[in-house]
């Protein structure tokens, strides 16, 4: 369990990451980039990855931190923590947005939430991982940046499957903006042990109107029950059509849910753990 | 002598602080791993990729060009002796493996070692073994018990016909199918619990270097039995065992995975000797789950036979182990088996017995011993039979077994096996009480009524501790474990060395021994030390393993404290002109019993050495004692009964654990809060069988998991919090009354957990007889239901 050989760099700074990343991509030396390192490392170690070139941007600052946008959408730098989000100040992280941190509990251990980073969560694209869910569920946009300029994509277009995403090989992950609060939004999963990748995790996003207790609409998306975390139109749809926030609708949304969902292993489980996650989201989200 | 010691110490029965604390929780432990020596070289293994075969061709020299490698070696460039384990039985019931040290022409497990590459560095010698050009003949694999054991299989080993390595049929009670003909009531369960990893922490490793000036092999490595270690490596590398030095540095862990001697190690030394330089091995994680040494998968089909009020009239075992490829030395693969033929019918009273034990070789990594060795599983099954039993008569579940239980002491069973006094009633009883008190059986009723699914499992049972050579023997070893050696040293000022045979891998031995040779003499616990772990420094040792290290180990420490203390009454009486049962040892100086006089430990060793002439005529200057003991007839029984208090959760499956209260009777407990910590590691062990850890293999052999994330060992967040309570029936016939403490924790935890789980899957109909649990399983019970 010790890497194959690689050729360790430090970027100065995003261009200079940029630039490695082009040059090394181009001359077949299969970069990778290095963040918290918590699923890259292990992976190498197993020697499951084995880059020929890591390129480190852990001094990049620029990229480490929380900002809201004249509009109000949430800027989260690629290089910030777990554990930075999870412990962020309401004047850092706005009310609307306290979803992203009472889902950090999910990720990992504490250990592993003061190393890995939200960037590198993305990039890595786990079909269960929390950061992947939410950014579906809220519409996140990815920004990266590469040779040609800066690009944004819809977390939509992200995710390609099992650990593939829309970044190109020389593309650096820079920033996930998650462009509206989402105020009545929960997250919660199931796995057998604390601190595992979810067997089924589930995201709710409820659009309730003024008076506290109608919903409107909302999103529903799950992590486990597909090659990449999945919109349930189905259960927005039982959403869409209104109602009383309450236990019937929780329940509607999460059968629709369930019935919806083809996971590729274990289906009669993981259909079952989706029918009780979403409800349980629900019910949280109903009651923020 | 049994039960007070011979000082005015008062230690023993305290919970004192750890003694080794200090250094393991600021990181100042040193493990094998932490041993660096000048030119050091690392050394990585060429392991079969697959699971069965033969070796067609195997090419190092490619490994030999990488950068960094110095030098690559396959079983016969090394030729070394192979490891063999017996038991003296005639053929029909045992069959032996030998295992080679490095794979020759036949693999029979994924993981098996081909080779050893060495290198500069640990990077370039994993480097290396990529580069070896390994040719297999892949033949069909043997994954499981069934599949061994049906005709025309392919064999394992061409010797061992029908895959079989044991096959005994230990009891039969004369009259025992009539019995069964007769009986009011029979209930049967098969059962199978999943093959685990004893997990120790820290994984195995060794460092082995040539040491001229003494002419000694001297191999650093982390194991419960040095001497074992030393007898192996000696036998496969020709030497004697005077030229052999095993150190054993802390230990992280061991649980009966290291009782055993490995293959690695010795290929280690081989290259060391080679090579005139010191060689290091540290198993990865990857290495520790798929070749190393792996337990507990057994199968079960048991029937019992009671009357209408419940009791116990006979009991009918037939028992399969998976003991994988080979067999452990110096157990052998009959440790698993063995064991379970010979004390399934545990705490309870049983007039007819019969047991055909098996043990069966498949295409998997071999099994060790592991904490608990097949009684995890055993009274599993017979605390689902009492179970079945009791829905069957309509009994409540408790009552059927207080029935059964020995109350009777001495009770030699219907498996010639004598129990000593235990408290096994009184535990029951005090378990139950205690759930009862805190509310637990009206939260069931409470929740039946509101559709949660509550539950309240049992275990009662009794470990075996303290074997001495008798009780071992009747296992047929080649070599018959027992008795355990102990020396005290006390240098010039008047400070104590203690030198066990046993061996802790996080027993608290430096504390627990010290505790003990400190209350003999009367020293405070600062002036007494353990060393341990170095096969020069005592004539030999049996390790730690069968919680055998304070009930044996601890009665040797006693015994030579006691000779000790001997000496220093004769040479202070001397002093004193007065007859030496008129000194007393202790507290904290040597004196007069009444009271005139008082000589500090100091000053008679000073007298001892360094002002002989002042010895009393006939003494002989220093003071040394060593002391041997050896457990007496069938052992000493250590007995527990563990309460557990479960909710499954509909949905998810999750068994959330609400309580656990385990009532434990280890004797005198020489230290109370080690007692408790060995219980709840071994509770944490045992859960982790019942609902969390398994390796699985597919059909071509390949084992399920490599890392933590598929080998789902149980965190602190999984484990819930355990009310450790005790009762205390001392042992006659140990030093201290100490019986062991090591393995109950593990031996309860899985049957009461999953008696728990299924009383709370009662109204669904649904029995669950094998483990782990998984939440699937659980939510696949519910959903049927609702």
């Amino acid at each position: 369990m010790k890497p194959a050989p690689f050729t360790y760099h430090r970027a100065r700074d995003i261009d200079d990451a940029t630039r490695l990343l082009s040059r090394l991509t181009d001359d077949g030396g299969d970069p990778r980039v290095l963040a918290g390192g918590q699923s890259l490392v292990a992976m190498m170690n197993y020697r499951l990855a084995r880059p020929g070139h890591l390129i480190d941007i852990g001094r990049l600052t620029t990229l480490r931190g929380l900002r809201t946008g004249e509009d109000g959408a949430l800027h989260i730098g690629a290089l910030t923590t777990h554990h930075a989000v999870e412990t962020a100040p309401d004047a850092v992280l706005a009310p609307g947005f306290t979803v992203l941190r009472d889902a950090m509990r999910w990720v990992g251990h504490l250990p592993i939430r003061t190393r890995g980073t939200v960037g590198g969560s993305l990039a890595h694209a786990d079909a269960t991982a929390e950061w992947c869910l939410l950014a579906v569920l809220l519409d996140a946009v990815i920004v990266a940046q590469g040779p040609a300029g800066v690009r944004h994509i819809e977390a939509g277009d992200f995710f390609h499957g099992h650990y593939t995403t829309a970044l190109g090989p020389d593309e650096l992950l820079t920033e996930v903006v998650f462009p509206r609060p989402a105020p009545r939004a929960a997250l919660t999963e199931f796995a057998p042990r604390h601190g595992d990748f979810a067997t089924v995790s589930a995201a709710v996003d409820l659009d309730v109107a003024g008076d506290g207790h109608t919903v409107r609409g909302g999103r529903v998306a799950l992590g486990g029950v597909a090659a990449t975390p999945v919109r349930v139109p189905a259960a927005e749809a039982v959403l869409a059509r209104g109602g009383t926030a309450g236990p019937e609708l929780a329940s509607a949304v999460a059968r629709a849910a369930a019935g919806a969902v083809d996971p590729p292993a274990d289906a009669e489980y993981r259909r079952g753990l989706a029918r009780t996650l979403v409800e349980r989201a629900v019910r949280q989200a109903v009651a923020r | 002598m049994s039960g007070r010691p011979g000082g005015t110490g008062r230690l023993v029965g305290t919970s004192v602080r750890r003694q080794e604390d200090p250094r393991l929780l600021t990181g100042r432990g040193r493990f094998t791993d932490d041993v660096h020596l000048p030119g050091m070289l690392y050394a990585h293994f060429v392991r079969s990729t697959v699971a069965s075969g033969s070796v067609v061709s195997l090419d190092l020299s490619a490994v030999r060009e990488v950068p960094g490698v110095v030098a690559a070696f396959d079983a016969a460039d090394l030729g070394l002796g192979d490891i063999t384990a017996r038991l003296d039985r005639p053929a029909g019931e045992f069959v032996p493996t030998a295992m080679p040290v490095l794979a020759r022409d036949r693999v029979r497990f994924a993981g098996e070692p081909l080779a050893v590459v060495v290198a500069r560095d640990p990077y370039a010698a994993e480097d290396g073994t990529e580069a070896a050009k390994v040719v297999h003949d892949t033949r069909p694999a043997v994954t499981r018990d069934t599949q061994a054991l049906a005709p025309g299989a392919p064999l394992v080993h061409d010797a061992a016909a029908a895959n079989t390595l044991l096959d005994v049929t230990m009891f039969a009670t004369e009259g025992i199918d009539s019995v069964f003909d007769r009986a009011h009531c029979v209930v049967d369960v098969e059962t199978r619990t999943g093959r685990q990893n004893a997990l120790p922490l820290e994984t195995r490793g060794a460092v082995a270097a040539w040491d001229d000036r003494d002419r000694q092999l001297v191999l650093h490595t982390s194991t419960q039995v040095p001497h074992q270690v030393r007898t192996v490596a000696a036998r496969c590398l020709g030497l004697d065992e005077r030229a052999v030095r095993v150190l054993v540095p802390d230990m992280g862990g061991g649980f009966g995975l290291k009782c055993v001697v490995g293959r690695e190690e010795i290929a280690v030394a081989a290259a060391a000797l080679r090579l005139g330089r010191p060689v290091k091995w540290t198993e990865d994680r990857k290495e520790a789950l798929t070749a190393s040494f792996l337990a507990r998968e057994q199968h079960y089909r048991v029937r019992a036979a009671f009357d209408a009020e419940g009791r116990m009239l006979g009991l009918d075992a037939d028992i399969v182990c998976d003991m994988g490829a080979y067999s452990c030395y110096p157990f052998t693969a009959g440790i698993e088996p063995l064991m379970a033929a010979a004390e399934m019918p545990g705490v309870y009273r049983l007039p007819a017995y019969r047991a055909r034990a098996r043990a069966v070789t498949t295409n998997k990594a071999p099994s060790a011993p592991y904490r608990g060795v097949s009684r995890p599983q055993f009274v599993l099954v017979v605390e689902r039979l009492f179970e079945r039993a009791a829905r069957e008569l309509g009994l409540d579940p408790v009552e059927i077994r207080r029935r059964n239980l020995i109350t009777e002491f001495p009770y030699t069973g219907v498996n010639n096996i004598t129990y000593d006094p235990g408290s096994y009633r009184e535990s029951l009883d005090l378990c139950e009480r205690t759930l009862r008190e805190e509310g637990w059986y009206a939260a069931r009723d409470t929740a039946a009524a509101e559709g949660r699914h509550l539950g309240i499992g049992y275990a009662c049972f009794s470990e075996r501790t303290g074997y001495g050579s008798a009780a071992f023997a009747q296992r047929k070893m080649e070599v018959v474990p027992g008795f355990d050696l102990a020396e005290v040293r006390m240098d010039t000022s008047g400070a104590l060395t203690v030198t066990s045979g046993t061996m802790s891998h996080g027993q608290s031995h430096e504390t627990t021994m010290a505790q003990i040779a400190a209350d003999e003499l009367g020293l405070p616990l600062e002036k007494v030390r353990l060393h341990q772990g170095d096969t020069e420094r005592v004539a030999y040792g049996w390790g730690t393993f069968a919680s055998r290290s304070i009930a044996v180990g601890g009665s040797a420490v006693r015994r030579a404290a006691a000779e000790l203390g001997r000496k220093l009454r004769h040479l202070a009486a001397a002093r004193w002109g007065v007859p030496p049962d008129e000194v007393v040892l202790g507290p904290g100086a040597v004196r007069r019993a009444d009271g005139t006089a008082e000589l500090s430990h100091t000053e008679l060793a000073r007298i001892a050495y360094l002002a002989t002439h002042l010895l009393p005529e006939g003494m002989e200057p220093g003071l040394t004692a060593t002391a041997s003991f050896d457990g007496v007839g069938d052992g000493t029984f250590s007995n527990a009964t563990h309460g557990v208090v479960v909710e499954l959760h509909e949905g998810t499956g999750q068994v959330e654990i609400l309580r656990y209260v385990c009532v434990e009777d280890c004797g005198v407990a020489v230290n109370p809060q080690v007692v408790e910590g060995q219980c709840r590691g071994g509770i944490a062990q045992g859960i982790a069988g019942a609902l969390f850890e398994e390796i699985t293999y597919d059909a071509q052999g390949e084992p399920s998991a490599t890392g933590f994330m598929d080998y789902k060992v149980p965190t602190a967040l999984e484990i819930p919090d355990v009310t450790v309570r005790h009762l205390e029936t001392p042992c006659a016939f140990t030093e201290t009354g100490a019986k062991g403490a090591g393995e109950g924790g593990t031996i309860g935890a899985p049957a009461a957990v999953l008696n728990a789980v299924n009383d709370a899957l009662r109204p669904t109909g649904v029995e669950l007889n094998d483990i782990p649990v998984t939440p699937q399983t659980i939510a696949h019970a519910l959903e049927q239901h609702s």
